[in-house]
């Protein structure tokens, strides 16, 4: 028997027994997340008949989706949650205040290498960019969890995509996945788990590793998954919330597809509408007018991601008629990037700084556009009618690409306006 | 289950979940028959009011793909869409419209020979699916989750497999 891959290892350990890929195990999670989705979950954990949580401590939850509400509807919603969480006592509740549950389960030490972790959520396959097993599921899916503990998860095949070379300056992890998603298409990898590894990614922060495990969804992908080393253990150090022995795959694990990719070459790269597989070099859709900006969000909303950004507007201004909107992933970004002069960077540019939480990225309140408007944002998705607005167009990039493009009102080439220094800044291991 | 037989609303790749339901309704929008009502409304405007009981969809590779969202499948069932197939489906969708009793057949063949307004008959148990061109033989559910279909859904199956009902 060949060796495992580390998805074989999470899944088995859990399932008590050895497993292959395509096999179906019943598994108890060691962590569910949910977010303001979790009324609707606990009205449907109610008519299963059973009284109490199977386990609140396993729960995580935090209101980000429309955060603070933006009305009636959002916030009878939210106090239905709060009242769910206060009667059945789960302890792990982030308010309004704290942000986009991906960067909380990441910041509060709930993500950490070799636990099973799923989400009512499809960005839930963040958690991998710290070795953690991580999956969407849905919403009844939660339910039975909170009723039972359990849920079925199919073992995955793995394809592994193998990273070599150094980013040029003002290109960026983000351009990278969405070269490999614009490549592999939105299907590429359908069911599949996506190890990335190689000495690109053994060089990128664990932010950089975050950005590439969220989108792996974008490519049909089940989970993302970055081997843990000392850099992730760096960033464990203090925040991790118990003990944990870090799982890898085997040398001579079976992979489905292997992928090579050299980053050295690689230009900043822009998702058009409206698939996030519609990609191309920065080059092709140079001098598309953009009417708004959105900086931030769950892929690329954490500390460096602002720190590039600001450091290309530093002095410099949001060009009149574009709104340019900042959208951090938490409030201790918020916090950070306020203490560090960043967001006084942000704010004489004239860019709009919004509360930590999902906002204008699916289109609830906080940004929505208009028919006949266009966006680049560097959040995950352009599909018609995300940002609100069927009839508007949305362009994907990275933070960087998003802060040129504020600048000048249109999608460029961040490399032919920002000075060397300022396409070095935020690139913090 | 009895054949579910229909008319075809057929679409392309990559029908994603914004478009089935989108994310703007996914906290407004909440009782059946209104979810029903917006049911691929950034996709194709004619099909919530024109869709009829037991009515298919059929589309290529990847469909539900995007958000983890619950009403990309309960959206359909409460339009009253009695099958979707497709060339290929995403995960997510494949355990929301499993969860919610909505049959899901993944046919390449089925797809290419269909088209928009024909009549189709899906028959689950027979792991057929009927068109004018031909009749198509789709793979059943994996053994593990066949209980949960056939039990009408997650939570059925769940209440039963507790001894509740």
């Amino acid at each position: 028997m060949s060796g495992q891959t580390f998805s074989q290892k999470i899944l088995g350990a859990k399932a008590g027994k050895a497993v292959v890929p395509g096999e179906i195990v019943d598994v108890i999670p060691d962590v569910a997340m949910s977010h303001d989705n979790t009324a609707a979950i606990a009205r449907t954990f109610a008519t299963i008949g059973v009284d109490r949580l199977y386990d609140p401590d396993m729960h995580v939850i935090v209101l980000d989706h429309c955060a603070p509400a933006a009305n009636e509807k959002f916030a009878t919603n939210h106090q239905e949650i709060r009242a769910f969480v206060e009667a059945q006592g789960i302890e792990s509740f982030y308010d309004v205040a704290s942000g986009v549950c991906h960067q909380i389960l990441v910041e509060q030490g709930f993500a950490l290498p070799g636990r099973l972790i799923v989400g009512s959520d499809s960005h839930t396959t963040s958690y991998g960019a710290l070795g953690a097993f991580s999956t969407g599921i849905g919403r009844s899916e939660m339910a039975v969890i909170m009723a039972t503990g359990k849920i079925w998860l199919r073992v995955p095949e793995t394809m592994r995509i193998d990273c070599d070379g150094r980013f040029a300056a003002g290109v960026y992890p983000k351009d990278l996945i969405l070269k490999i998603i614009g490549d592999i298409g939105a299907d590429g990898a359908l069911y599949r788990a996506v190890e990335f590894d190689g000495p690109a990614i053994a060089d990128m922060s664990v932010s950089g590793r975050l950005t590439l495990c969220n989108m792996t969804i974008e490519m049909g992908g089940k989970n993302g998954y970055v081997h843990p080393d000392q850099k992730t253990l760096d960033f464990l150090n203090g925040r991790a919330r118990e003990n944990f022995e870090t799982v890898t795959s085997d040398p001579d694990a079976e992979y489905i597809e292997r992928l090579r990719y050299d980053v050295s070459g690689l230009e900043p790269q822009i998702a058009r509408p409206h698939t996030v597989d519609n990609v191309c070099d920065v080059s092709e859709v140079a001098g598309t007018r953009i009417d708004q900006v959105v900086i931030g969000s769950c892929t690329n909303g954490r500390l460096d991601d602002l720190h590039q950004a600001a450091a290309i507007l530093e002095g410099r201004e949001v060009k009149n008629g574009v709104r340019c909107l900042i959208l951090p992933a938490s409030s201790d970004v918020t916090r950070a990037a306020t203490q560090d002069g960043t967001m006084l960077k942000l704010i004489d540019a004239g860019c709009l700084i919004l509360n930590a939480n999902c906002g204008p990225c699916m289109g609830n309140h906080e940004g929505a556009l208009a028919p006949g408007e266009k966006a680049l944002s560097s959040a995950n998705r352009n599909f018609k009618g995300r940002m609100g607005c069927k009839e508007a167009e949305i362009f994907l990039g990275s933070p960087a690409s998003c802060a040129a493009a504020a600048i000048t009102g249109e999608i460029c080439d961040v490399r032919e306006i920002a000075s060397p220094e300022a396409l070095a800044a935020g690139l913090e291991a | 289950m009895e054949p579910i037989t229909g008319k075809v609303w057929k679409y392309g790749d990559d029908v994603n979940t914004d478009v089935i339901f989108p994310g703007k309704y996914t906290y407004t929008v909440t009782e059946p028959a209104e979810m029903a009502k917006v049911a691929l409304e950034d996709l194709d405007p004619d099909f919530a009011p024109n869709v009829q009981k037991n009515d298919v969809i059929v589309a290529g590779a990847n469909f539900g793909c995007g958000s983890s969202r619950e009403q990309g499948a309960t959206c359909l069932v409460h339009a009253g869409v009695g099958a979707v197939i497709a060339a290929s489906f995403s995960r997510l969708f494949f355990r929301n419209a499993i969860n919610a009793g909505l049959p899901l057949v993944q046919s390449v063949e089925a797809v290419a020979a269909l088209e928009k307004g024909d009549e189709v008959t899906v028959d689950v148990e027979a792991g057929t699916v009927t068109t004018q061109a031909g009749t198509f033989a789709f793979p059943p559910l994996p053994e593990a989750v066949i209980g949960i279909f056939e039990d009408g859904g997650l939570i059925p199956h769940t209440r039963k497999a507790l001894g509740i009902d």
